[in-house]
């Protein structure tokens, strides 16, 4: 049985983004301020944010979901993606800081530095920033990859040292010699490709963006999972040894798809940047890696669509809660974690396939004699 | 403890009183033994040693100043403190001398007594200059010397063997005389050594014979004395010292390296604390528990909450109240950890992953709890009598507090191994762990089993709480600054493997503390970590793993 | 190791094992087992539990590695220098004592992918299917019996069938040798029967080797038979004079 490359779902999914992508800015931009259809510039940043941990979320799922790598790391690779934009948006600054140094960027200077660190050259250029957004996390993780899983290191102890990744990485940033901001990250940011980071149109566009991106990844990871690539990652996630014993190299499928992954979480974190305005160290804390797992989880792991949706509907009743009462935002999110690994594991989405699509699958097998083989 | 508290606080009372009579008890002298210093008080010749300060000339004030530190005087350190202090006043018809003390009030430097009923304002100062002032400090270090408080006494001997003033030479002398502190004799027998090697117009086999007393000493700063001394001089007072400098100089840099382990043991005990109850409940049972931090952090709030309960009702148990948190922490996480073992982790069995996710959920809601409750600030959790202070061990500076933590760690670890090992429900606990369907069929309450053991590998992270409790923050954080490092220890160590887990704690802690000196904390602790990733990667089961089909299954 | 090279019977054999010797933790599996299998040839391996019969298969799937001794394939493969992927690529497929298919997959699935094709990452994310594929599915789906439920869930398979498709997906990799272990634990008897009259039918182009406990099935297959104690060969020859040898009578089957 051949699946098809996109399933009912998938063309709902693309349509709902196309639709957001459109719409969102005409509602930001073409309405007047006090109209009951305009959407504020806040909101617009805010749908954009959603829509940066939704491509986050889908590029986990692409792991966990179909390959069984449970990554507690996936936020370093989304913030390595972010701080790479955060680079290329300081260096856009210039002369416009506080200490006016028009090639350093303020915490440098304030630091007392003469000269740019070799790892911040280039970042002037937009071009060399983003082949970084998918250069630095794509690399970590093909290091981090190649050497876990040709040492067969799976399961639990997998996800604990990719939790151990990105808390090294954490205290890493937090040190001023690093050269990233320490402690305050990268902020005030002034303009992305010339044009003023808090303008609405560039807020709108920046949505557009976050939409298509989401779009585009989905597309990837859609192409990837119903080929015969992606039915070896599921059997590898099913059953790895035997895997190996019909002749599949199972650490270069994890590797590819980890690296694939991992690139797709610097692309959300690089879209995510411009629209918050801030990039600093706490975003590598591993707590943040394993609530983008949750939204995999309540969304439906190895669906994809679901992964998108979970990001989105934790975030806002993350937004909702943290605005109406935020002492109880973490025993939601907690009880969150509990009810879905205990009664949904499946997440919605994949709850609703088995409710949905079984039935309709199981008719023929009912009677499997009733048509003749060939 | 307490009673060398008690001791000291009698010996300082004593001694408070003993200035306010200057020195005239000496029936208390006799009563208090070694720890006073007798201070001769000659009277009649104080008037000479004073007038000389009312001439206002620098070679006569130096000479002043010289006098009053051989004389005795019992105002002396004052008026010394007060001449650097510009507050040392003459009056230039009756020649008297007053000071201002630190109260402000107006002393007369014969008598120590207030000054009533004289001008200030015909009282001029006396004037200081560098040499003045050297000669001062010179006299600061001498008088103190003679002081009844024996670390004064201890501290003046300090700065003579650093100053190396012949001058000083003659009070060292007469204060060794009277020495009866061990501790404070060898200060200025050191003294009195470091005046007389470095004193060329000395003897040679004098200095010959100090040199050796220099190199007993052992320290940096007799280090730094010996290879000044070498530096300054030849023959065999220069080879002699050389000597002694290179050996003190390897004999320090090797208690430099114990000193270091011992940190490092002592961050190891407390890596061990954190992660044996892991070790059970990951390492023996097999389920990831990731509230196993928030377990550590409720064990050092039942301490804050124990003390608190004994502050506002029985301030006397205060020095007991570890021994009544530990019981109380482990009963308490304990319950808390059967009672999450039964509600959640017994659904997840066999399904690592989720566990991990439903106890990260529950290690937010704990720390949300804690801080609805106790508030997002640290608490303030007091040290015991016995946990504060420090003592030397040889070269090594040993704090109390970290000594008792090692202590309790290996207590601890020693009495987990005996628990598993010794006891039926260890065996029962093994044997499930080992084979469940087995045990089962051998009719152990598997059920029973696995809810007992989740609950004392959470009690036992309880524990650890009340003793992290004395070095760390207690706040809704504790846990999860721990929660990383415990999980390296137990997967450095060998999952299943609590000898694994100690040498895994306790070399950790060792490399921390040498790594920190090279590479500083955070990039020590970070070249840890990648170190350790690494190693799991070559050796996926941990130092000590089981090898086997069953293990790969 | 140049001795091994010339010497005949290696060079003939499609599986060589000479001398291996397995320990785990000071508990030794394999005691010197050696064993060499004819091409074309079917083999019955039999003993009692804790023998090294699954041990055996680990070392020549290169999923353990042996302490030492020498494990030869066609002849001329190392197989103790090769791991799990490039000695099933040499052509050597295992089936597992416990029946291991992707759950997840259809039936149709679980068959593609264990075909033979290339293995890589890049030509299973961009290369296109062979032009015989669904061919050769067909005919291993008929083989197998189980072409009325190609579309089916693995998972949902009863025990037997899944016995049966992971045979399939050893058909499908085209291995020069099977290995398969304990092919008919927890089927019927008609399964049974159904199971050693499938394995005679591969072994016509195959060497195959069989782990089995039940004698009845192995009395079926009707083929030399190995019998392996404490890590090494115990008797070889046929069932019935193996059964007669009073060694194998005392420890596996007179008890």
């Amino acid at each position: 049985m051949q699946t098809s490359f996109l399933d009912k779902r998938g063309r709902v999914f693309l349509a709902v983004l196309a639709g957001a992508a459109t719409l969102v800015p005409l509602l930001s931009l073409a309405t007047p301020a006090g109209s009951a259809l305009h959407m504020p510039a806040y909101l617009v940043a805010l749908f954009g944010k959603y829509l940066c941990f939704a491509l986050l979320a889908l590029s986990l799922d692409l792991v966990w979901g179909y390959c069984g790598i449970l990554s507690l790391g996936h936020g370093a690779f989304f913030s390595l993606g972010g701080y790479a934009m955060g680079m290329y948006l300081m260096r856009q600054i210039g002369p416009r800081g506080v200490y006016a140094n028009p090639i350093l960027p303020d915490f440098m200077v304030f630091l007392n530095w003469k000269e740019l660190p070799i790892t911040w050259w280039g970042f002037n250029s937009f071009s060399y920033a983003m082949l970084m957004v998918l250069l630095v996390p794509g690399v970590l993780a093909f290091c981090f990859g190649w050497f876990a899983f040709r040492s067969r290191v799976t399961g639990v102890y997998l996800s604990i040292i990719t939790q151990a990744m990105t808390y090294a990485l954490l205290l890493a940033f937090f040190r001023n010699d690093m050269g990233f901001g320490g402690n305050n990250g990268l902020t005030d940011f002034k303009d992305l490709l010339g044009f003023n980071i808090q303008s609405d149109g560039m807020r709108a566009a920046l949505f557009s963006i976050s939409a298509i991106a989401l779009g585009v990844g989905y597309l990837i990871a859609r192409a990837v999972t119903v080929s015969k690539f992606g039915k070896v990652l599921i059997a590898i996630r099913d059953a790895e040894s035997r895997t190996r014993f019909i002749g599949y190299r199972v650490e270069t499928y994890k590797l590819v798809v980890f690296t694939l992954s991992a690139m797709m979480a610097g692309v959300a974190g690089a879209l995510y940047v411009p629209q918050v305005g801030i990039i600093n160290p706490s975003e590598f804390s591993p707590a943040n890696s394993i609530e983008a797992v949750i939204w995999v989880a309540v969304g439906g792991r190895g669906t994809l669509v679901g992964a998108a949706l979970g990001a989105v509907l934790v975030n806002f009743a993350k937004t909702w809660f943290t605005g109406a009462l935020p002492e109880l935002w973490l025993f939601a999110l907690g009880l969150l974690f509990i009810l879905v690994t205990l009664f949904l594991p499946k997440g919605i989405v994949g709850t609703l396939n088995e409710i949905t699509i079984w039935p309709r699958r199981n008719p023929p097998q009912a009677s499997p004699h009733a048509t003749p083989a060939e | 403890m307490r009673m060398t508290r008690s001791i000291g606080a009698a010996l300082g009372r004593a001694m408070a009183g003993l200035t306010r009579k200057a020195f005239t008890a000496t029936l208390a002298v006799g009563l208090l033994g070694a720890a006073l210093a007798p201070a001769t008080v000659r009277a009649d010749a104080g008037d000479d040693v004073l007038a000389k300060f009312a001439t206002d000339r620098f070679p006569d004030t130096e000479k002043a100043i010289q006098d009053l530190a051989a004389s005795g005087l019992a105002t002396g350190p004052a008026m010394l403190d007060a001449l650097g202090a510009n507050q040392l006043y003459f009056d230039p018809a009756s020649k008297s001398i007053y000071f201002t003390n630190a109260a402000g009030e107006l002393i007369a430097a014969r008598t120590g007594a207030k000054a009533e009923g004289v001008a200030q304002a015909r009282l001029r100062k006396v004037r200081l200059n560098n040499s003045v002032r050297g000669a001062m400090q010179a006299a600061q270090g001498a008088l103190s010397l003679m002081s009844p408080d024996p670390a004064k006494r201890l501290s003046g001997a300090e700065s003579v063997f650093k100053s190396r003033d012949p001058a000083s030479l003659p009070a060292v002398e007469t204060a060794l005389k009277a020495e009866k502190d061990t501790k404070v004799r060898r200060a200025f027998e050191q003294a009195r050594a470091a005046v007389i090697a470095s004193d060329k117009s000395q003897d040679e086999l004098n200095r010959l014979e100090a040199l050796d007393v220099i190199k007993e000493r052992g320290d940096q700063d007799a280090a730094s004395l010996l290879s000044t001394i070498a530096a300054a001089n030849d023959g065999r007072v220069k080879s002699s010292a050389e000597d002694g400098a290179r050996a003190i100089q390897s004999r320090l840099a090797l208690w430099a390296h114990v000193q270091n382990i011992w940190y490092g043991l002592s961050l190891g005990s407390v890596l061990l604390l954190a992660a044996i109850g892991l070790a059970i409940t990951f390492g023996v049972m097999g389920v990831i528990n990731m509230a196993h931090g928030e377990m550590v952090m409720l064990g050092a709030y039942t301490t804050f909450v124990v003390q608190e309960w004994i502050r506002s009702h029985n301030p006397a148990l205060f020095d007991y109240s570890l021994f009544i948190a530990i019981p109380l922490a482990f009963v308490f996480t304990g319950f808390i950890g059967v009672i999450i073992e039964r509600c959640i982790i017994r659904f997840l069995y066999g399904r690592p992953l989720e566990t991990l996710l439903a106890t990260f959920g529950l290690s937010l809601m704990l720390q949300q709890a804690v801080r609805s409750m106790f508030g997002a600030n640290n608490r303030e959790v007091g040290a015991p009598a016995f946990m504060s202070g420090a003592f030397d061990f040889g070269p090594l500076a040993i704090t109390s507090g970290r000594m008792w933590i090692i202590v309790f760690a290996i207590t601890v670890f020693v009495g987990l191994l005996a628990l598993l090992r010794l006891t039926p429900f260890g065996l029962r606990m093994r044997a499930v762990t080992q084979n469940r369907r087995m045990a089962s069929a051998m009719g152990v309450d598997t059920n029973r089993v696995d809810a007992l053991a989740f609950g004392l590998g959470s009690g036992i992270a309880g524990i650890a709480g009340v003793a992290l409790s004395q070095i760390d923050n207690v706040s809704p954080n504790l846990g999860q600054s721990y929660i990383i490092d415990s999980f390296m220890v137990v997967v450095f160590g060998g999952v299943g493997n609590l000898w694994g887990t100690l040498v895994a704690a306790l070399s950790l802690g060792v490399a921390n503390k040498f790594l920190e000196p090279i590479a500083g904390a955070v990039l020590g602790k970070i070249l840890l970590l990648v170190f350790i990733i690494l190693f799991i990667q070559k050796r996926p089961r941990g130092l000590f793993a089981l090898k086997g089909r069953s293990v790969e299954a | 190791m140049s001795l091994a090279k010339d010497n005949p019977a290696l060079t003939s054999s499609v599986l060589y094992l000479d001398g291996v010797c397995v320990s785990f933790d000071g508990y030794k599996a394999l005691r010197g087992l050696s064993l060499t299998l004819e091409p074309g040839e079917m083999r019955a391996i039999i003993g009692p539990n804790g023998a090294g019969k699954t041990t055996m298969m680990d070392v020549i799937t290169g999923k353990t590695r042996p302490d030492e001794g020498e494990v030869y394939f066609g002849g001329l493969h190392e197989l103790t220098k090769l791991d799990e992927p490039s000695i099933a690529e040499l052509g050597v497929g295992r089936k597992f004592q416990k029946p291991t298919v992707f759950e997840s997959h259809t039936v149709e699935d679980n068959i593609l992918l264990a075909l033979k094709a290339p293995r890589g990452a890049f030509s299973t994310l961009f290369g296109k299917a062979a032009a015989d594929q669904s061919e050769r599915i067909d005919r291993i789906l008929a083989t197998t019996r189980l072409t009325d439920h190609r579309a089916r869930m693995a998972a949902d398979l009863s025990h037997g069938q899944k016995q049966w498709l992971e045979i399939g997906m050893l058909l499908a990799q085209d291995p020069k040798l099977l290995l398969v272990d304990e092919p008919v634990a927890g089927m019927t008897d008609a399964e049974t029967a159904q199971t050693a009259e499938l394995l005679r039918e591969i072994a016509k182009d195959h060497s195959v080797v069989v782990v089995e406990h039940d004698m009845t099935f192995v009395r079926d297959l009707g083929v030399k038979v190995t019998v392996l104690h404490e890590g090494a060969v115990l008797a070889e020859g046929p069932l019935d004079v193996v059964s007669a040898d009073p060694r194998v009578i005392e420890v596996y089957l007179g008890r």
